[in-house]
């Protein structure tokens, strides 16, 4: 029997892994670049790169763009090996099940490769042309996605996104690192932001996606400590990001574009977390939750856009009253 | 058997495409990283770069 012999008709071999393995390739580019999650890639370039024009330090635009570069390809990297671990409990899950390696499109050896490659070589590309303190914290960031967060917390605790979110809340710092090779108070506000945000973001999706996150095993909050005790959480971390929204302000990051910017949005994530708090049942519940889920998006992009429009025009740092007046009291520089 | 008639396994026209489009991405990403690495080059060595002996 030739080896043609053993592949079926259409082109897949019979030894099932995640679906059926296919005898030889048959991956197309767009499932390889679906490993790098770049909706995720998409946020952590955007975030970075506000980081780096907020951070006051001054680099070579070609090494500036080539250290995003270095931290989106981070970004891809523990996209692809978050879905190397987390392929048995994608398959189970209808948001994940068509996932490439799930869906058996690709090998999750090939994804561990890449993504191990892909880590080492963006951790190694950023400290050559920047600092190793850069690198460092990207290596620390992918490791605290890959390991922390896919590895222990995911399948552990119902505060996994909680303590999650640190990873995606880590960009803005990292791109800051790149260019002053430290971090202060100018990033770390945006961390905090991020930091904040992931909570309600994640639980606006997990209340309606309980079924799914039950049957993989995943415990999530709604799962875990039920729907109403998700709404009160989702209500509480709204109740401190909004004002953490306008830190960037009150820190001189921001001027006063940015202060009505966060005071208006941020209002309304206040009016639809209140409304996922209020509305615990029906329809209108599963709608309240789409709309936080959506609108908390539109929040992000809102802060960081406007952030980076303020300092693009030249407009930033107008609201720096209480930093001038911490000025003795807090250094903003830590590192 | 014939001599002619292919051995191992054989491409479908659609596995072909396919590989022949992985190819292409490659490609092109190891050309933008070279062409990254050069210029990233050049902006770390700067105006030293003419600062060479002769």
């Amino acid at each position: 029997m030739t080896m043609t012999g053993d592949r079926l008709t259409d082109g897949r071999t019979a030894d099932a892994g995640f679906g059926s393995r296919p005898a030889i390739s048959t991956a197309t580019v767009g499932d390889y670049i679906e490993l790098f999650k770049p909706r995720v890639m998409s946020l952590v370039i955007f975030t970075a790169l506000v980081g780096m024009v907020v951070s006051n330090g001054h680099v070579n635009p070609v090494i500036g763009f080539a250290a995003l570069v270095a931290i989106a390809i981070g970004a891809g990297a523990s996209g692809a090996l978050n879905m190397w671990w987390d392929a048995d409990i994608d398959a189970k899950m209808s948001r994940t099940q068509g996932r490439p390696i799930p869906a058996g499109r690709v090998a999750p050896d090939e994804a561990l490769a890449l993504g191990l490659s892909l880590s080492i070589g963006s951790v190694a590309f950023l400290g050559l042309i920047t600092n190793l303190f850069a690198a460092a914290f990207l290596a620390f960031t992918i490791f605290f996605y890959a390991v922390i967060y896919s590895m222990w917390l995911k399948r552990a605790t119902a505060q996994n996104i909680v303590i999650g979110g640190a990873a995606g809340a880590f960009p803005p710092m990292v791109a800051e690192a790149a260019v002053t090779g430290g971090v202060s108070a100018q990033t770390a506000v945006l961390f905090l932001i991020i930091f904040l945000w992931t909570p309600p973001h994640f639980w606006a999706l997990a209340l309606n996606k309980s079924d799914d996150y039950g049957r993989a095993g995943i415990p999530m909050l709604p799962n875990v400590a039920g729907p109403d005790a998700t709404r009160r959480q989702i209500l509480i971390y709204t109740l401190l990001l909004v004002p953490c929204g306008l830190l960037p302000f009150a820190l001189g990051v921001g001027g006063v574009a940015y202060a009505v910017v966060a005071a208006v949005s941020g209002a309304a994530m206040l009016a639809f977390a209140i409304q996922v708090f209020v509305r615990r049942t029906g329809e209108a519940a599963t709608r309240a939750a789409q709309h936080l889920f959506g609108f908390s998006i539109l929040y992000l992009l809102l802060l960081f856009a406007t952030l980076l429009a303020e300092r693009t025009l030249g407009l930033g740092g107008q609201g720096a009253a209480l930093a001038d007046m911490l000025g003795g009291v807090l250094p903003l520089r830590v590192l | 058997m014939a001599d002619d008639e292919p051995t191992g396994i054989v491409l479908t026209p659609e596995e072909r495409k396919r590989r022949r489009a992985r190819n292409i991405a490659i490609g092109l990403a190891l050309g933008a990283l070279a062409l990254l690495f050069y210029v990233v080059t050049v902006a770390k060595i700067g105006v030293n770069i003419l600062n060479r002996p002769l």
